[in-house]
């Protein structure tokens, strides 16, 4: 009996909650900003310092700025431990939005569920910010309306790859029988840059390889045996987790250099590296995140977040990491999206659908990142209707033992001429497959209105 | 019913009649108005309710309920659950693509049965190994099953990641991909294959896997085919996870790659039977009510308590310290699961009425 009234009585509490979930946007004053964090779980290094970039970002928008317009900011937490289901919970649970205040966009964090999720936030009109990561069609927002892959999808980190090997070479032109080995983690994530380096070596005549690591990858010794005996020019890591301190570590082991290994955007953080202990030193890796505490927007937040003990970072150490500068980068996009919108329809909380407009008409500038302070920690870009991804660019890292530094002369440029319309043609499918009927610019600024 | 028929049938048993006959009318009553006031739901809940609470917990439940008919009636454990899901899940997608002019319940039942005869192949071995052998060769189907899928584009049609995603969901004309739909389909679906497991668990097949669980020696010496009851079970018990499976995938996530079946889900839906209760097929229900819902009551409750107070992430950890040491305790106090706490619960309110 008493087990049979607890239970009612949980059931109870549990209905009251999510029954009690507020639907529309009403005379709220602050913008909602709900963050599908993990803190726990297998995942617990990277999610801890991004969502601290994330959170001081937020927060030195409130405190300092007062607000995008004087719209506050204000957002809780919900755990995911970057699973599937419990992420798909944490949305379903905040898409309602909080306090009368709406969702203007949802950060998912994690390549498996934006995928479980690009469905349902059409149906809910909640653009999804993917940054680095998610279905690379989705740059095609005439059949993706609301998943924004902005920054850098995984062609243009692959071709921007070929483009720094190219640099090193001394030209497209002396690619040529050069072996690029790709090393990737067996998954669908790993396998999405087989389709454009397979384009790019037809285009440009360099040797693509693909050797695949199965999940986890803690054991590379046959993978770096073929390499042995392959000996690339080159070698691209797609990995994730484990998989890249025991890649860089077999690496040194086999005799391969160091410093002929690029990491991909998973493959090229401080928490990758560091357990690979002194080997790693000369890694090299592409990403959209450049790591450093000398942007301006850093030693903002240092001087008014960090210094005032506000900061969400537990370890100090990970300040301008590169997690914690994603973090920070994503933040800003979102922002500067959510400001966009408000010059369209008003200085207050925005709601999905006219943040999805705030997107697709943001430009960032490079004088508009000089404003902001971001300049040279986030790419300069222009969203579109046409073009959910935007800048394309990737910066590659080097690591000297103890932190990273960028090598690369500015942001490494991918072919996205070419790219592009290959893009387009798998969206095109994809939304014959669906039944989808692509928007068009004008069919989108009608509903706009 | 059986027992209830040849015990009613004999003269003198009127005594015994007596106090089944109201237990079994108030169960088939009040599952009758659990299954009106199901069916009523999506009028009421909200989208949180139907997407991330009972349509999670229905497939978990189904699937459960798959893993039951094999490991829990007819005793032949398996790890294998995932990979029975996933190729339920891809033959259900590429039924839908490739022979558009099917319905749809036919492609589930189809992708189903690919699931069934993957079940098969998987479970020939248990003619000849039992218990942790038999367990280590499904591990094998398991990991097997989701390297093909990720490695053969054919299966997720050329897709730039090999995810697959639901094609549009209807049925006679009634377009089912709003929420509502979605659970209407995945409860209609979960009701039907319960009552045909309920038939079946009590049928000769289903007496006769419970004979080859309880001794399979035994079982033979009596005449009963075990190979025959064994394979039976893998196939049927497979076919229910791969309905459960392409559900998962285009009911409830609507895009998802191999991995979303990987060992970590078969896992889940043996501790959803262990939880719950082998050889119940009500256990298969509660055991996914635990396993699914009890952790998102607690970190409602949690937010409640001490949303903002403590650490997000040590908040969670006692949540998970909490789950675990709920499921020690469970276990201690009730090793045949949660069903038969609740029959006995059920017995001791019939007993005072």
């Amino acid at each position: 009996m008493t087990i049979l009234t607890r239970a009612i009585r949980a059931a109870a509490v549990t209905a009251s909650f999510a029954l009690a979930a507020p639907a529309s946007a009403g005379d709220a004053k602050e913008q909602y900003f709900p963050l599908a964090t993990f803190r726990v779980g297998a995942y617990a290094s990277s999610g801890i310092p991004s969502w601290a970039g994330v959170i001081d970002y937020l927060r030195y928008i409130n405190e300092v700025e007062g607000g995008i317009n004087g719209v506050k900011l204000f957002w809780d937490e919900c755990e995911t431990e970057w699973a599937v289901e419990k992420g798909v919970e944490c949305y379903e649970r905040v898409k309602g939005g909080k306090n009368g205040s709406p969702v203007a966009v949802f950060l998912p964090h994690g390549d498996p569920v934006s995928k479980a999720l690009t469905e349902k936030s059409v149906a809910d009109r909640i653009p999804l910010i993917t940054t680095g990561y998610g279905r690379t069609e989705a740059i095609d927002g005439r059949v993706f309306p609301y998943s924004f892959t902005v920054l850098f999808s995984f062609w243009s980190e692959a071709s921007s790859v070929v483009n720094y090997i190219a640099e090193q070479v001394g030209g497209k032109d002396k690619l040529k029988g050069v072996k690029i080995a790709t090393i990737y983690h067996d998954s669908p994530y790993g396998k999405e840059t087989q389709t454009p380096l397979d384009i790019l070596s037809k285009e440009y005549g360099f040797e693509n390889i693909q050797i695949p690591v199965p999940h986890p990858g803690n054991d590379q010794s046959a993978q770096w045996a073929r390499v042995r005996q392959i000996k690339p020019d080159w070698v691209f890591l797609r990995g994730w987790g484990v998989m890249t301190p025991v890649a860089i570590k077999t690496a040194a082991k086999t005799g391969f250099p160091v410093n002929r290994i690029i990491g991909g955007i998973w493959s090229g953080s401080e928490e990758d590296v560091r357990p690979a202990g002194s080997v790693g030193k000369g890694y090299l890796a592409i990403t959209p995140f450049p790591a450093g505490q000398d942007f301006e927007i850093l030693k903002k937040i240092k001087a008014e977040i960090v210094d005032k003990n506000r900061s969400d970072l537990r370890d100090p150490k990970s300040f301008g990491s590169v997690y914690y500068n994603s973090g920070i980068i994503e933040t800003i996009i979102a922002v500067e999206a959510i400001r966009t919108a408000q010059g369209r329809f008003g200085n207050r909380p925005i709601t999905g659908e006219e943040a999805q407009w705030g997107l697709e008409h943001l430009v960032l500038d490079e004088a508009r990142l000089k404003q902001i302070g971001a300049e040279g920690l986030v790419q300069p870009l222009t969203l579109s209707i046409k073009d959910h991804e935007g800048g394309g660019a990737g910066k590659v890292l080097q690591w000297d033992g103890a932190k990273w530094a960028i090598v690369s002369n500015g942001w490494v440029k991918s072919d996205r001429e070419l790219l592009l319309p290959l893009i387009y043609e798998r969206a095109a499918a994809y939304a014959k497959e669906k039944g989808i009927v692509p928007r068009t610019a004008e069919s989108a600024e009608a509903s706009a209105r | 019913m059986p027992p209830v028929a040849s015990v009613s049938a004999l003269p003198g048993a009127h005594p015994v009649r007596r106090a089944l006959v109201p237990t079994l009318s108030a169960r088939a009553t009040m599952l009758a108005i659990l299954v009106t006031t199901a069916f009523a739901v999506p009028a009421v809940a909200s989208d949180y309710w139907l997407n991330a609470i009972l349509i999670p917990f229905l497939i978990m439940a189904l699937a459960g309920l798959g893993l039951n008919l094999t490991m829990g009636y007819a005793g032949q454990a398996s790890l294998g659950t995932g990979a029975f899901m996933a190729a339920g899940a891809y033959a259900t997608y590429n039924l839908l693509l490739r022979v558009p002019e099917l319905p749809l319940p036919a492609s589930l039942v189809l992708g189903g049965l690919v699931a069934g005869l993957v079940g098969l192949v998987v479970g020939l071995p248990s003619l000849r190994i039992k218990g942790f052998y038999l367990v280590a060769t499904t591990l094998a189907a398991q990991f097997l099953i989701e390297w093909v899928l990720n490695q053969y584009p054919w299966f997720s049609n050329y897709a730039s990641s090999s995810t697959i995603s639901a094609p549009r969901l209807a049925l006679a004309g009634y377009d089912l991909s709003r929420p509502g739909g979605r659970y209407l389909l995945t409860l209609g679906t979960v009701i039907l294959v319960t009552a045909v497991a309920w038939r079946l668990v009590r049928s000769q097949t289903g007496r006769s896997w419970m004979a080859v669980r309880d001794m399979d020696t035994a079982a033979a010496v009596i005449g009963i085919p075990v190979a025959q009851a064994k394979l039976k079970a893998f196939f049927v018990g497979a076919t229910v996870c791969g309905i459960a499976g392409a559900l998962w995938a285009f009911a409830y996530l609507g895009t998802v790659d191999a991995r979303s079946f990987d060992l970590d889900r078969s896992f889940q839906v043996m501790f959803v039977i262990i939880i719950g209760g082998m050889g119940s097929l009500a256990g298969s229900f509660i055991g996914a009510a635990f396993i699914v819902l009890l952790p998102i009551l607690l970190s409602h409750v949690a937010g409640i308590v001490f949303g903002g107070a403590i650490d997000g992430g040590q908040l969670q950890n006692l949540q998970h310290i909490l789950f675990g040491g709920l499921i020690v305790w469970l276990l201690i106090h009730e090793p045949d699961g949660l069903s038969a706490l609740a029959s006995r619960l059920w017995h001791r309110l019939a007993a005072r009425t």
